[in-house]
C-alpha cells in the first residue's frame, strides 16, 4: 500500500495547488504584510517589522468605532434573529392552509439583492426635502417627532442597521429551522401527547432538544457572518462609512486597502488578523458553550 | 380493564383528490376485549389494525362507533385522560435523555396533588426498569442501546404512569429473529405480572398465536374472525383467515361438492358434510346430501392434514421431499391446486416408503376446511 501512496496525492494535487495559490498563500502574505512596518506599495519595500501596525490599527478610532459598531450588530441581530426566525418556523409549521404562500413570502428577501433591499430601506427611512420617509409618517400618525435615520443620531442609525440585518438573514434561518422541525419524527409528539404533555414541556424537552443542533448551526454562522458584515452597511449609508460613523471591521479593513484613504496593505493586514482572532474566539467559545447543551 | 368497541368506524379523506370516496381504515368494528387479557390484532399490512389501535389510544377520533373503557365512554376523552401507555413500533425513544429520563417522562407530566417528587419519580421509573429488566442501564443514552433494550425501555415508559391499558404497535417487527421469540416470551410474562389488559398488533400470525389469549383478524378494516387462536386456526371462519393463519400455509385447492362426496380433480377425497352442498346455508330439511346437488367449492389442507398412504384419496405429483429433522415436508404439485407448490409435513418416519413420481394421501378430516367458491365464506 505505501508505494501507492503518490497516487492519491497525484489526486489531490489541482486542489491543493488551487487551495496553495489562492488560500494559504495569501493568507501567510497577509501574517507577513502585518508585521512588515512602513511598507509601501510604490516601491514595494518595507522599512522593518514589528508590532507597530497592530499598535496603529488598535488606536485608530475609526477602528475602535468600526469594531463597537460590529459588536453592537452581532450582539443586537444574532439572537434576535434567531429567535425570530424560531417563533415564525413554530408558526409555519402549525398552520396548514397557506404554508406555502408564507414560505414563499418569507423567504422573498433571502433572493432579493441587497441593494435593492437597501433601496427599499431607503424609502422606508431616508429623509430628503420632499419626503420624510415612510417610517417617519407612522410615526407623526402616533404623535411623534421625525426622526432621520440615515443621517442622524447613533441610535437611529444602529436601529436601521440592525433591522436590515436581521430581516435580511431571517430567510435563510427560517428554512433551516422549518426543515429541522419536520424532521422531528410525529411519532415523538404522539407519545408526548398520550402522556399528556403540557405544549411549553413538549417544546423545551422534546422539539427544541431535537433542533438544537441546528439553531447551534444557525448561530455560529450567524455570528460569523454578522462579524464580516459590510455591504449591508455600504447599502444603507453609502461607502464613506466611517463619516456616517457606521463602518465595520471588514469595511475598516477594505478603507485601508482601496478606499480613498486607502493604500495601507500593512494596517489593513493588521486589522484583518484582528478580525479573525475575534471571531476564532467567539466561535471557540460557541463550541465550548454548545459541547454542554446540544444533544447528540 | 374491559375494553369495548360498538360500531367503532374511521373514515379518511382520499389521498388522491379526484376519488371523491374517503378510504375506510375501520370498517363497523364490534367486538369486547375482556379485562386482562393479552389480544393480538392480526392482519395484512394496511388493513386498519394500527388504526384501531389508534382509535383506542384516542390519537385518532373516530368518524362513527363508541369506545368504552369499563362502563366508560371515552370515545370523546382526549388521550391522555384515557390511561394508556402506547409503545411504538420504532420505540420513540428521546434520543437526548437517558434511559432514567425516558422513562420517568410521563411522570413528569403529572400536576397538581399527583406532582411526584425527584426520589418518587426515580423510585418509580426504577421499578418499571426491573419489570422488564433493563434497570442496569439507568445511565445509558437509547443510541446505546440494542433494540430489544430499547423496546424494553419504551414498555417500561408505557408502564410507569400504571396505565389501564397498554397498547403496542408492532412491538416485535424491529428486533432480529432470536430477539423476536425472547421478547415475546417477556411480553407474555409482562402482562401476566401486571395483569394490564394488553393490545398489540402484529402482522405475523406466529407472534399473534402464540402468546395471544384471543387474537382478531382484520383485513381492509373489517373484522373477520375473533377468537382464541387455536380456535380460529381450527375454525377458521372464511379463506382468507384460513389462508393468513399457519405457516407454512393451508394448500387451497380447486373442488367441487357431488353426491354427497368432495371432489379434487376427478377424485372424491372425503364425504360431504351434511347440508353443504346446498347454496343457502341452514336450509338442512329434506335436502341434506342430494344426490344431483352440485356446488363448487375451494378446499383448504392444512400442511399437517396428509397422511402418505398407497391407498389415499388423493393423488399428487412429487417435486421433491424436504427433510427438516423432526418433520419432513413434501413438496408437490396438482393442476387443481390455486398456488404453485403443495406443502405437505408429515412426521419423517412416514416419508420412507414415498419414491416415484406421485404419491397417494389421505387426508385428515378435522384439517381439511371447505369453503364457498363464490362467498369464500366457510362451509
Amino acid at each position: 500500500m505505501k508505494q501507492k501512496n503518490y497516487k492519491g496525492w497525484l489526486y489531490l494535487l489541482p486542489a491543493i495547488v488551487f487551495l496553495g495559490v489562492f488560500m494559504v498563500y495569501p493568507l501567510i502574505d497577509v501574517i507577513i504584510y502585518s508585521f512588515e512596518e512602513g511598507y509601501s506599495f510604490v516601491t514595494q519595500k518595507s522599512t522593518g517589522t514589528g508590532l507597530y501596525n497592530f499598535q496603529y490599527v488598535l488606536h485608530d478610532t475609526y477602528f475602535v468605532q468600526a469594531l463597537r459598531n460590529t459588536f453592537i450588530i452581532v450582539i443586537i441581530t444574532v439572537p434576535v434573529s434567531t429567535g425570530l426566525a424560531l417563533l415564525i418556523s413554530l408558526a409555519l409549521s402549525s398552520v396548514k392552509p397557506l404554508r406555502n404562500a408564507f414560505q414563499t413570502i418569507y423567504f422573498l428577501p433571502y433572493v432579493t439583492n441587497t441593494l435593492a433591499v437597501g433601496l427599499v430601506f431607503m424609502v422606508l427611512f431616508k429623509k430628503t426635502e420632499y419626503t420624510d420617509g415612510m417610517v417617519n409618517l407612522l410615526i407623526h400618525l402616533f404623535g411623534g417627532k421625525t426622526v432621520d435615520f440615515i443621517d442622524g443620531p447613533y441610535w437611529a442609525k444602529m436601529f436601521v442597521m440592525c433591522l436590515y440585518t436581521v430581516w435580511i438573514v431571517l430567510p435563510f434561518k427560517i428554512l433551516i429551522l422549518t426543515s429541522a422541525l419536520a424532521s422531528v419524527k410525529e411519532d415523538y409528539y404522539k407519545a408526548a401527547r398520550v402522556d399528556g404533555t403540557r405544549p411549553s414541556r413538549i417544546f423545551f424537552k422534546i422539539t427544541l432538544p431535537m433542533i438544537s443542533p441546528m439553531i447551534f448551526y444557525l448561530v455560529i454562522t450567524g455570528f460569523i457572518g454578522a462579524f464580516k458584515a459590510y455591504s449591508d452597511e455600504v447599502a444603507l449609508f453609502g461607502t464613506d462609512l466611517n463619516s456616517a460613523g457606521m463602518n465595520t471591521m471588514v469595511g475598516y479593513v477594505y478603507d485601508m486597502l482601496y478606499g480613498n484613504s486607502g493604500g495601507y496593505p500593512s494596517f489593513a493586514s493588521a486589522a484583518a488578523l484582528i478580525l479573525f482572532a475575534v471571531v476564532f474566539t467567539i466561535t471557540c467559545i460557541n463550541l465550548m458553550v454548545s459541547r454542554n447543551k446540544i444533544h447528540y | 380493564m374491559k375494553i369495548t368497541l360498538e360500531h367503532l368506524t374511521k373514515r379518511f379523506p382520499n389521498r388522491n383528490k379526484k376519488i371523491k370516496e374517503d378510504v375506510i381504515a375501520a370498517s363497523d368494528l364490534t367486538f369486547e376485549i375482556p379485562d386482562g387479557k393479552l389480544i393480538g390484532l392480526l392482519g395484512p399490512s394496511g388493513c386498519g389494525k394500527s388504526t384501531t389501535l389508534n382509535l383506542i389510544s384516542g390519537l385518532e377520533t373516530p368518524t362513527e362507533g363508541r369506545i368504552y373503557f369499563g362502563d366508560n365512554d371515552v370515545t370523546d376523552v382526549p388521550p391522555e385522560n384515557r390511561g394508556v401507555g402506547l409503545v411504538f413500533q420504532n420505540y420513540a425513544l428521546y434520543p437526548h435523555l437517558t434511559v432514567e429520563d425516558n422513562i420517568a417522562f410521563p411522570l413528569g407530566n403529572l400536576r397538581g396533588k399527583d406532582k411526584l417528587t425527584k426520589e418518587q419519580m426515580h423510585e418509580r421509573a426504577l421499578e418499571a426498569a426491573k419489570l422488564v429488566q433493563i434497570d442496569t442501564l439507568m445511565e445509558r443514552k437509547p443510541n446505546e442501546l440494542s433494540g430489544g433494550q430499547q423496546q424494553r425501555v419504551a414498555i417500561a415508559r408505557a408502564l410507569v404512569k400504571m396505565p389501564s391499558v397498554l397498547l403496542l404497535d408492532e412491538p416485535l417487527s424491529n428486533l432480529d429473529a432470536r430477539l423476536r421469540l425472547q421478547t415475546r416470551e417477556e411480553l407474555s410474562r409482562i402482562q401476566h405480572e401486571t395483569g394490564i389488559t394488553t393490545i398489540f398488533v402484529t402482522h405475523d400470525q406466529e407472534e399473534a398465536m402464540s402468546i395471544s389469549d384471543m387474537i382478531v383478524v382484520m383485513k381492509e378494516g373489517v373484522i373477520h374472525q375473533i377468537g382464541k387462536p387455536q380456535e380460529v386456526y381450527d375454525h377458521p371462519g372464511n379463506l382468507f383467515v384460513a389462508k393468513f393463519l399457519g405457516t407454512p400455509p393451508i394448500n387451497v385447492f380447486e373442488g367441487e361438492i357431488r353426491d354427497g362426496k368432495v371432489y379434487i380433480g376427478d377424485e372424491a377425497v372425503l364425504d360431504a358434510p351434511n347440508g353443504s352442498a346446498n347454496a343457502t346455508p341452514g336450509n338442512t330439511d329434506g335436502a341434506s346430501a342430494d344426490a344431483d346437488s352440485y356446488r363448487k367449492i375451494y378446499v383448504g389442507i392444512r400442511p399437517e392434514g396428509f397422511i402418505p398412504d398407497e391407498n389415499g384419496a388423493l393423488t399428487v405429483k412429487l417435486n421433491k421431499i424436504e427433510v427438516m429433522g423432526r418433520d419432513t415436508s413434501i413438496v408437490a404439485e396438482h393442476p387443481a391446486f390455486t398456488g404453485t407448490t403443495i406443502r405437505a409435513i408429515v412426521p419423517s418416519e412416514d416419508v420412507e416408503g414415498i419414491t416415484g413420481e406421485t404419491v397417494r394421501f389421505s387426508l385428515k378430516p378435522k384439517k381439511v376446511h371447505l369453503f364457498d367458491h363464490e362467498t369464500e365464506e366457510t362451509i
